[in-house]
């Protein structure tokens, strides 16, 4: 479980978010949504450490993100995996020493039992067979793939993914969407989304904070979204005539 | 990990420098030559009096000098747009979620491949340019082998070697720290890491050049 409490952050005289208290739950996908400019990467960076809070605090657990010394915060990083949006996943490397890269960095194993692990990994992806393929060797899907392999290989207890279908046609995004998903439960693992991808809301929110102007406009899971009366939820997720049109017949 | 990648570096600036330095350094002490040769030609300074010039020339400053303004820009621009391109990428993000310590994982062995490998390039660059300037005048018949040998075997002060590698050794830590922060803390998109190489280059060149007085000032004093 993460937690965070009366999150504020400023750039000079900008305030990206004015105070936000959420809690992303265990087991469960929580789903970080908003516009463009309203503060999501920025929260998540936050959640990951990338940037300081100007004020308010993360909880991992029972752990003060932010006041941590360097051991008990390199600790807690083998308990962190990310997805990034452009996956970052080395140019240099194979698929598989990318996937390795955490647990030669930091593990104690032995080649073939990080050899053994990576195929775990890729495998539970799908991608068995691409150990020796370079990134550039293969499609934006299977990138995604084994950005979701190299997050997953020190089995976290957190994963965050941002904006996880940027780029991927509809059906591929769906693959990544259960994927994260399936992961999320067999592992018992806190997962934090940033998408503004409508069918990740309603295929896999668990658990929804919709940020508008730095602050949480709306919190719910995805069967709540359908009947929300929030008008600046419902002018984001049916920003389309066709969803507005799905809307209303559900309604009747 | 960091091992491996030390001895990465070190053979990419070394090995992978040495055919630039190699033709710089020929022509540098053939020029040398050939032009002392023109300037003391009618004056009562002996002939042999070249070959001294050219190996002081080539130990003192030469070498060290303008082998690390060249690898300035040739191996300070690929650091920053190496290390610009991870920051741009998210790699450098990537790894320090991961709990790697990027400065140390990405800088440190760049810093410690250039002050090892650049010393030797200097090293090398201070020999080939003495056969530089053998080859521009002995051979095409400006004056003998003997004077030539003689004028390299003439006031030789070891402490000119010092001041070599001490120079190499400076300007490798400078080239590297430059360039690598410039990659490191660049912001924006190509435009930006194109402007953040240009200045790797532009600063590595001048701290290079303020350092090699600094040294010369320090060390002849």
């Amino acid at each position: 479980m993460i937690k965070v409490e009366g999150i504020k952050k400023s750039f000079g005289e900008v305030e990206v978010l004015k105070g936000i208290d959420f809690v992303f739950e265990q087991g469960k996908t929580n789903l970080i949504i908003g516009r463009s400019g309203a503060g999501k990467t920025v929260l998540l960076k936050i959640l990951v450490g990338l940037f300081a809070p100007t004020e308010g605090k993360v909880w991992y657990d029972d752990r003060d993100f932010h006041s941590m010394d360097k051991d008990a915060l390199r600790e807690l990083r083998m308990e962190v995996g990310m997805l990034f949006q452009g996956n970052a996943l080395f140019d240099s490397m194979t698929v598989a020493e990318n996937v390795r890269f955490p647990l030669d960095m930091f593990s104690n194993m032995s080649l073939s039992e990080k050899n053994e692990r990576v195929n775990d990994c890729l495998s539970r992806v799908s991608l068995d067979g691409a150990n020796d393929k370079f990134p550039s060797e293969i499609s934006g899907g299977m990138q995604k793939r084994v950005g979701i392999a190299r997050a997953i290989v020190y089995r976290p207890k957190y994963l965050f993914c941002d904006e996880p279908n940027s780029g991927l046609d509809p059906k591929t995004a769906i693959t990544i969407d259960e994927l994260i998903k399936d992961i999320t439960v067999e592992q018992n693992i806190t997962t934090v989304i940033n998408t503004h991808d409508m069918n990740s809301v309603m295929e896999i929110g668990d658990k929804i904070c919709f940020l508008d102007k730095g602050l949480i406009e709306w919190k719910g899971t995805r069967h709540e979204v359908m009947e929300s009366e929030n008008q600046n939820l419902n002018d984001f997720i049916f920003a389309s005539p066709f969803l507005q049109r799905l809307k209303e017949r559900a309604k009747k | 990990m960091y091992y491996k990648e030390t001895i990465r570096q070190m053979y990419d600036i070394g090995i992978g420098s040495l055919p630039i330095v190699f033709i710089i350094s020929i022509f540098i002490g053939a020029v040398t030559a050939q032009q002392f040769y023109y300037q003391l030609t009618g004056t009562a300074i002996p002939t042999y009096y070249i070959g001294y010039i050219v190996r002081d020339m080539m130990i003192i400053e030469l070498a060290a000098t303008i082998t690390c303004l060249v690898l300035a820009g040739k191996v300070g621009s690929n650091m920053a747009a190496e290390i610009g391109g991870m920051r741009q990428k998210e790699h450098i993000d990537a790894m320090e979620i991961m709990g790697v310590n990027t400065s140390s994982y990405l800088i440190l062995p760049k810093i410690i491949g250039a002050v090892f490998a650049i010393p030797v390039l200097v090293c090398i660059a201070a020999i080939v340019g003495i056969v530089g300037g053998y080859l521009a005048s002995v051979p095409t018949g400006l004056y003998t082998e003997f004077d030539y040998v003689k004028g390299l075997r003439s006031f030789f002060n070891q402490r000119y070697v010092v001041m070599m590698f001490a120079k190499a050794t400076v300007f490798a830590y400078l080239i590297t720290t430059v360039s690598c922060y410039q990659g490191y803390f660049v912001k924006g998109g190509s435009v930006e890491l194109g402007q953040a190489s240009t200045r790797a280059v532009v600063l590595s060149c001048v701290a290079i050049l303020i350092a090699d007085y600094i040294i010369a000032v320090v060390l002849t004093s």
